[in-house]
């Protein structure tokens, strides 16, 4: 079957329940098309040879019971896998192979997927482009000359390229949403709590969150459903009643309140993307829901409180690079010399930027100034959020404030590469749950995504929604195959 | 109270100074596992060896708080009656060390477990209440070894980890001796209360010492210095007494004194200058993200109180009123959990007819000794309660005599023998019997006439020699206060 790779998951997986199709069919099908598609850059590792032996034996004794019954997939290379290396993007960690499974990985394989390999990303989950990565920028499916947006980029691109049916990636201030959209695919950052970070290579600790990508609604919620438990081994998880969120999938969103929000009509913002909303809010009003205009007040000061909050917990918890355990070392004259030699050769441009700036920020006497004022307005933010659920049962926005952008564009402006975020930073800032979902093209025919904010807790309604908009959208990824010979 | 006498100061000249001494002590929490991790907090298990993913950092770990050390922190807390925080936080303190493997220490630091309370201590001049100021949780380091090789040092993580809890005092130390006082008594109600075995040589107990001095009267305090990582009492007195020496010996000759952490070398028997106040480590502490503040319940709280057990200060009060005895006796005898345990199995052994007195002078007496000589501790005491209280009761009922016990009790040693026994079968039983011992004491009265002649007229201190030789020919069995009656009756 030369259109296997072209399958949702949802039909992936109906296939090979009703033994259509093999596990073996199917990791060959997407073993092939990577293979063929290098040039795009999105994998790191391949753990082709295993994962065909893998597929081999789920077909001598398949379990058709599963959710993701011999379903390959590759992951992005933050998510610890045993016996494979693991290296978050970056130079430090380029020979770690971890001895353990991160907790939503062993939840994927438990439900019967194989791994096929990990997939490229900004070193450490600190970008917007996938262009901070040691091992290369990851080209966008879209278009040769775009990036795939990041720091789940490879994730992105993997997935609307059709190198893997679904994937996992992180989103720590828009990693999923961003890429998602820049490459027309459908990501969910879920609610803080709702997915362990156990195994996950930290950024942000208070931020980071994974989420599935997939081509469509469906498939995204039953990737959520495997990967969101409840886990002892993160002290942040939080055991709250899960949905089956596929099974209770519905595009009946009749009267749900819709809240858009005045501030995200950001100054120089263009004016496809205002079109692209207003067409948002149409599919809304279409699919039965009421719009209804809102206030999040404190918008303009998530950006900005993002950049203190992000950076000082990443300084710390990217402390324990430091070649004396694991990973990378340069040699040193003495201790301190070894320390500075192996995180200046171990850590690109981005990451150390940000380190400093963590650092800078937490010090003694400018404490207050930064970090404990974002720690308020944090807050501030926060609540803007829960009084506005008190009127609407979501809330729609872009998801970026432009489509995707040239490699290269941005990478000498930080600050502008930063902007990117502007959407979706204050969605992790309030430990919310967002998905993005492709909702157009711009004029040069590249994907636009619309996000849908939701309560804590309430992945099953924004799943809703999007289910529901989806249909109304009936979006068309344009896809060449330009890379493949 | 007579406090001038004992008062401790460093006299210069014409000038007076008193010594300001604040303590910060680590102890070890008493766990079987780690504060954030499930391996073990074993001591002496071969290098690297308890080191779990957690303890070692490796990427994406997560600290899972360990609730038994909690409950351990809170009770101490409440030894020490002190407030406990129903909210605190975890904090990270950030240094590289090759032998800090996160990068950062998580402890507390705006929000301890344990606020404010006080340490009750017995000093000769009276009772002495010290401050307690907080007590927190955190890790501990690694291990670096710095001389096993020229070129490297190496890290031994078992010690990753483990709990400690950091009890400051307030500066109410003003000598040496009550920091010895000091750290006998904290260590005593954490032992009392099985929240840290006070095992010093095993690093379970280790306290930084803040000294400063000021002029005698004087209310401001001097400026301090900070003298770090110091493990014995009598360590913690000679650092204490040459800092202070140090500091006024600067006083008196115009300079000031630099706040600064020092280290003490105990060979040299120095303080030396480690890190000034200008290179103090900014630890850039923050919330650690990965724990939610710790929350604990009334209920929480009230279920540890009910778990606390009598602590020296009431045990001590129950012994003085319950037993009659001293407040010194009963010090020593509460100052240790396990000299205390025996103690009281040795009354309740002693059944209804006991001499509690006799007990305690037999323990703090010839039992102290026995253990002091070989080196033991009280818990490895070659006599059991047991024997120990038929030891005192034979006394006590005139079977055996003082003298005699103590031949009884050096052949106790060897094997936890019963001495009731021993008695039997070496014929130790004292000779009671008035008959037999008039006989006795005739033959020696008539083997000394002139003797007896020179007792009646007036030579009194005869009467000894007299007892004297009828001891010797009961051949030490005969009861003392017969002989004394008998003598006096017949001479």
């Amino acid at each position: 079957m030369s259109d296997i790779t072209k399958q949702s998951l949802t039909e992936l997986v109906e296939n090979i329940k009703n033994k259509k199709l093999s596990s073996t069919d199917v990791t060959k099908a997407f073993i092939q098309r990577s293979e063929k598609s290098s040039e795009l850059n999105a994998y790191i590792t391949d753990d082709f040879t295993s994962a065909l032996d893998k597929a081999k034996k789920f077909d001598q004794n398949p379990n058709l019971d599963l959710k993701l019954p011999g379903i390959p997939m590759a992951v992005k290379d933050l998510f610890c896998t045993k016996n494979v290396k693991t290296t978050a993007g970056s130079k430090i960690l380029n020979n770690f192979v971890p001895t353990y499974e991160s907790t939503v990985t062993e939840n994927i394989w438990n439900e019967g997927a194989i791994l096929l390999g990990k997939l490229n990303c900004d070193e450490f989950a600190m970008g917007s482009s996938n262009e901070t990565s040691h091992f290369g920028n990851v080209q966008n499916p879209i278009d040769k000359n775009l990036v795939p947006g990041g720091s789940s980029g490879g994730s992105a691109s993997a997935v609307a390229g059709q190198l893997t049916p679904i994937t996992i990636g992180t989103d720590t201030g828009g990693s999923i949403r961003q890429p998602a959209s820049f490459t027309g695919i459908v990501g969910l950052k879920p609610t803080y709590g709702s997915c362990s970070r156990y195994g996950i290579v930290a950024f942000a600790s208070s931020l980071d969150q994974a989420g599935p990508m997939a081509q469509n609604v469906k498939d995204c919620a039953l990737l959520q459903e495997v990967i969101s438990t409840y886990d002892p081994k993160d002290s942040t998880s939080i055991n709250f009643k899960r949905n089956h969120y596929s099974k209770e999938l519905t595009k009946n969103i009749k009267g749900k309140k819709i809240g858009i929000p005045k501030e995200y009509r950001v100054d120089g913002m263009p004016k496809e993307i205002e079109d692209l909303w207003q067409k948002g809010i149409q599919y809304v009003k279409d699919c039965g829901a009421e719009p209804i205009d809102i206030s999040l007040p404190h918008t303009s000061y998530a950006l900005p409180t993002y950049y203190i909050v992000a950076p000082a917990e990443a300084s710390s918890n990217l402390a324990r690079y430091d070649g004396v355990k694991y990973g990378y070392r340069a040699k040193g004259e003495n201790l301190i010399d070894m320390y500075e030699k192996t995180r200046s050769e171990g850590f690109g441009a981005e990451v150390q930027r940000r380190i400093m700036i963590g650092t800078y920020v937490l010090s003694s006497g400018y404490y207050d100034a930064y970090y404990l004022k974002a720690q308020k307005v944090r807050k501030l933010i926060k609540n803007d959020f829960d009084k506005a659920y008190k009127k609407v049962d979501a809330i729609l926005t872009p998801s970026t404030p432009s489509s995707a952008f040239k490699i290269g564009e941005k990478t000498n402006d930080p600050v502008s590469m930063y902007l990117n975020d502007i959407f979706t930073v204050p969605v992790n800032l309030a430990g919310l749950p967002g998905i993005s979902i492709p909702a157009g093209h711009d004029t040069k025919g590249y994907p636009l995504g619309l996000q849908i904010i939701g309560k804590a807790f309430d992945e099953q309604n924004i799943l809703n929604i999007a289910f529901a908009m989806e249909e109304k959208i009936n979006f068309k990824n344009k896809i060449t195959d330009w890379w493949i010979k | 109270m007579n406090k001038k006498n004992t008062e401790y100061l460093i006299n210069r000249k014409d000038n007076q100074y008193e010594v300001v001494i604040g303590l910060e002590v680590h102890a070890q929490v008493l766990s079987e596992s780690k504060l954030f991790s499930s391996s073990s907090t074993k001591f002496g298990a071969e290098p690297n060896t308890q080191v779990s993913l957690v303890d070692a950092a490796f990427p994406g770990m997560l600290p899972v708080i360990n609730e038994f050390c909690i409950k351990q922190a809170i009770k101490t807390g409440i030894g020490l009656n002190a407030k406990i925080n129903k909210r605190s936080v975890f904090d990270r303190k950030n240094y590289f060390y090759a032998d800090l493997p996160q990068g950062y220490q998580i402890s507390q630091f705006k929000d301890p477990i344990v606020g404010e309370g006080k340490v009750i201590l017995d000093m000769p001049n009276g009772q002495k209440e010290v401050g307690i100021e907080r007590l927190h949780l955190e890790q501990d380091a690694g291990k670096s070894i710095h001389d096993l090789d020229p070129q490297n040092t190496f890290v031994d993580l078992n010690r990753s980890g483990v709990a400690l809890m950091e009890i400051v005092t307030k500066p109410d130390l003003r000598s040496p001796d009550e920091v010895n006082a000091y750290i006998k008594k904290l260590r005593s109600i954490m032992r009392y209360l099985g929240t840290c075995d006070g095992n010093m040589q095993e690093g379970s107990l280790r306290a930084d010492v803040n000294v400063s001095v000021r002029p005698k009267g004087s209310k401001e305090f001097g400026t301090r210095c900070e003298i770090k990582n110091v493990n014995s009492i009598k360590f913690m007195q000679m650092a204490i007494e040459y800092e202070a020496n140090r500091q006024v010996d600067l006083i008196e000759e115009g300079k000031t004194i630099d706040q600064e952490t020092r280290l003490f070398d105990t060979k040299k028997n120095e303080t030396r200058s480690m890190r000034s106040k200008e290179d103090a480590h900014d630890y850039r502490y923050f919330p650690d993200p990965d724990l939610l503040p710790l929350e604990v319940s009334e209920k929480f709280i009230e279920e540890l109180k009910n778990d606390i057990p009598e602590l020296p200060d009431d045990k001590k009060k129950r012994f003085i009123e319950e037993f009659k005895l001293s407040p010194y006796e009963a010090n020593i005898l509460v100052s240790d959990i396990d000299t205390a345990k025996y103690f009281e199995e040795v009354v309740a052994k002693m059944g209804k007819n006991k001499d509690i007195k006799l007990a305690v002078n037999w323990i703090t007496g010839e039992l102290f000794a026995v253990l002091n000589s070989k080196g033991l501790e009280i818990s490895q005491s070659p006599v059991s309660a047991k024997n120990f209280a038929i030891l005192i009761n034979l006394i006590k009922n005139g079977t055996i005599s003082g003298k005699i016990a103590k031949t009884v009790f050096e052949l106790m040693i060897d094997g936890d023998k019963d001495p009731q026994k021993i008695v039997e079968e070496k014929g130790l039983k004292q000779q009671s019997d008035p008959k037999a011992l008039e006989a006795l004491i005739d033959k020696i009265i008539n083997d000394n006439r002139e003797k007896a002649i020179e007792y009646k007229q007036g030579k009194e201190k005869l009467f000894g020699f007299f007892v004297g030789q009828a001891m010797k020919a009961s051949g030490g069995k005969a009861n003392p206060q017969l002989i004394n009656e008998i003598l006096k009756k017949k001479l």
